[in-house]
């Protein structure tokens, strides 16, 4: 097989890989810029995925799926606002107990309902989301070069990849260029200022979190309604934090979130592809060292080693009017 | 905290509020039972059943108690220094390396009493090295705490997947595992505590790590409010500034006290490796260094609370267990969810209760009203 050929198809598993990390990953990113620290992403994506597989199932529509894995999202962001926001608990432990009771209620759930060991059942063609196919995407393969990078690069994935992708400048605009941007990471840096200013920073936290839960049950509608065909026990397999490490890598930025998860999305693709396959001068890489390897990378990066992660300064903290 | 909760008398604080907490976690628990079809009543007679019914339950139940009692010390050593150390399940996954090597160097050779203060310390030893980076990265690079650990968990699951399969695998064998150690590397069951209170062990594995646990949270107890360096962790945890202008020296203690929890959460590896097993497999670990978050949120970081939290996990392990075999439609992830609402109610929300119990307790005694009454002015 030519080299080009590879790459296209490297490429595309890695914007395959990539999508649910893009979208969990801008979903940290509005509550982590607002100071709501989440390490419940993996959570709300399993829960998401539970929901979109068994409404989809019930429903035959993949619109209804997607609508539920959001509003199960929503919830459970609301679970964790209402903990780190309202009363000022812990927001990793509250991130830590929502993984937990997802992880766990999926299972016991999706056996009591459709007895088929965790799993939802496989859904037909209109449960899931089919693939777009770009316009004259079959008429231009022949082309050399662009053609393949159109037909095979481009086109033929689910609208869900078009919308993470597309969701990663709409969420600088938001961000960088809305007043609610403006008040939502300054929320993050200096709550104080912005309660001084008479703008409310619990409304604005709620509103960051539900931002969050919003992307996040599109990531998990991805995974169980896209990627695969319903949902599996424990489908996110640490996905949630491979979009945390993610988050961390691109320093809290939509457009180095974008690089940081075409990364891991590509480690990911590589590991797969080249499992046991030996290089030359290296010889034969680990799976498991390809597979360690975004948390390694984002480890080192949090050690200062390549440049530095500067985390949202009020992130983690409680908000308490002085009065 | 800046609105400051009337003091409540310690029997409330101590008692009333962790069980009302566990309390709530566990209706919860009991409509998601109900939910699936099942009666919640059943599902808790089975649960106590299964696991204190008979001699071998109670073995199995303390079996899992060992097993939570090293890493809820694991936890709540960090959290008095006033770090969340969430790798505990990569530590003591790391720390079976040290008991696997103490086991396959001298199993053969020495009897199980000298190889076991052998294996204690490998594990102690591979644990704290875990936690070590961790803590170095904090004390000496500022990288948080949380999200190192988190990825220390996934790097130990892929290095150890690596190690079981390259080098502690027997030629020739197809399951991820190291061979089945001699008598030097099998710990003795504690049957004769058993029999004395006039129970059998049976085939649980419930084994002498068990006193070591125990030994383990004295020696907790003894480092935290006895010592100076428990007071400088103190200290830190509750005032890092305080504890600067004391001359604490910060990096120090960081990296002292994440050994000391990785440590801990090692020697829990001794418990199914030596105790159970007989060998180490893929996974041994099954969760239990995150049961240790739960059980140190329960027991409020007090040895005193973490026994008792434990054996509830224990009794959650076990009994959980014989509800799946019961109850068919309840499997063992039951306890995912409780562990999860437990850390819930018990950690995030442990106020969200409070206002109404410092109403009611204060209301009841006419002595404390005045207090609080001329207080709360």
């Amino acid at each position: 097989m030519d080299f080009f050929q590879v790459f296209i198809e490297l490429a595309q598993s890695t914007v395959r890989l990539s999508t649910p990390l893009i979208l969990a990953a801008l979903a940290g990113l509005f509550t982590e810029r607002a100071g709501v620290f989440d390490i419940g992403l993996e959570g709300k994506m399993l829960g998401a995925a539970f929901a979109a597989g068994c409404v989809a199932y019930i429903s035959q529509s993949v619109m209804m799926g997607l609508f539920a894995a959001v509003l199960v999202s929503v919830l459970l962001s609301l679970v964790h606002g209402y903990a780190s926001i309202t009363q000022r608990g812990s927001q990793i432990v509250s991130g830590v107990a929502i993984n937990f009771v997802v992880a766990g209620s999926t299972v016991i759930l999706g056996e009591a309902w459709f007895r088929q060991g965790g799993r939802t059942p496989a859904l037909t063609e209109d449960g899931r989301f089919g693939r777009i196919t770009l316009p004259f995407a079959d008429a231009v393969r022949e082309v050399p070069i662009l053609g393949p990078l159109y037909s095979g690069l481009l086109s033929g994935h689910s609208p869900l990849t078009y919308l993470a992708f597309l969701m990663v400048p709409a969420s600088w605009w938001i961000l960088y260029r809305t007043r609610f941007g403006l008040r939502l990471r300054a929320v993050g840096e200096n709550p104080g200022a912005v309660d001084t200013a008479g703008i409310s920073v619990i409304w604005l936290r709620y509103r960051a979190v539900i931002c969050c839960g919003i992307l996040c049950g599109i990531a998990g509608a991805y995974l169980s309604l896209a990627a695969n065909a319903g949902f599996t026990k424990g489908m996110t397999a640490g996905k949630g934090y491979i979009a945390l490490a993610a988050l961390i890598f691109a320093k809290w930025r939509p457009k180095n979130i974008l690089f940081a998860c075409l990364l891991f999305g590509f480690l990911d693709a590589f590991a797969i592809r080249y499992q046991g396959y030996a290089f030359p001068l290296i010889g034969r890489v680990p799976v498991q060292f390809m597979q360690a390897l975004p948390y390694i990378l984002t480890v080192i990066l949090l050690a200062g080693f390549i440049g530095k992660a500067i985390p949202p300064k009020a992130g983690g903290v409680p908000y308490v009017k002085e009065r | 905290m800046s609105v400051p909760h009337a003091k409540l008398p310690g029997w409330a604080e101590y008692g009333l509020i962790p069980l009302v907490n566990l309390a709530v976690a566990f209706l919860i628990s009991g409509l998601v039972v109900l939910i699936v079809g099942e009666s919640p009543l059943e599902a808790a007679y089975h649960m106590i059943n299964g696991a204190f019914g008979r001699g071998e339950y109670i073995g199995f139940t303390l079996y899992y108690t060992t097993t939570f009692i090293f890493t809820g010390l694991a936890v709540a050593v960090a959290f008095h220094c006033g770090l969340f150390n969430i790798g505990g399940e990569g530590q003591a996954y790391i720390g079976g390396i040290g008991v696997a090597l103490a086991c396959l160097s001298f199993d053969h050779t020495l009897p199980w009493y000298l190889v076991f203060p052998i294996a204690i310390l490998g594990a102690a030893f591979f644990g704290a090295l875990w936690a070590l980076i961790p803590g170095w990265l904090l004390a000496r690079r500022g990288s948080h705490i949380v999200i190192t650990t988190i990825m220390f968990n996934f790097i130990a699951a892929s290095l150890m997947n690596y190690l079981l399969n390259k080098v502690f695998k027997p030629l020739g064998s197809m399951s991820l595992e190291t061979r089945t150690f001699d008598a030097g590397g099998q710990l003795p069951k504690l049957d004769w505590l058993m029999s004395i209170f006039g129970l059998s062990v049976g085939t649980a594995p419930f084994n002498i790590s068990f006193l070591l646990a125990l030994l383990a949270a004295f020696g907790v107890w003894v480092l935290i409010w006895r010592t100076r360096l428990g007071y400088e962790m103190r200290t830190m945890g509750h005032s890092p500034a305080a504890a600067r202008y004391a001359g604490i020296k910060e990096a120090k203690i960081i990296v002292i006290t994440m050994m000391i929890s990785g440590g801990l959460a090692g020697m829990m590896a001794l418990n199914p490796i030596m105790g159970e097993q007989f060998r180490m497999q893929l996974d041994f670990v099954q969760g239990a260094g995150f049961v240790g978050i739960a059980v140190a949120l329960m027991g409020r970081s007090h040895p005193a609370g973490i026994i008792p939290a434990a054996l509830l996990f224990g009794m959650l392990y076990q009994g959980g267990a014989e509800i799946s075999f019961e109850m068919p439609s309840i499997s063992r992830d039951m306890i995912v969810i409780i562990q999860g609402l437990v850390i819930l109610f018990a950690g995030a929300l442990e106020h969200m209760f409070r206002p109404a119990i410092t109403r009611l307790v204060l209301g009841l005694s006419p002595k404390t009203r005045n207090v609080a009454a001329t207080k709360g002015a």
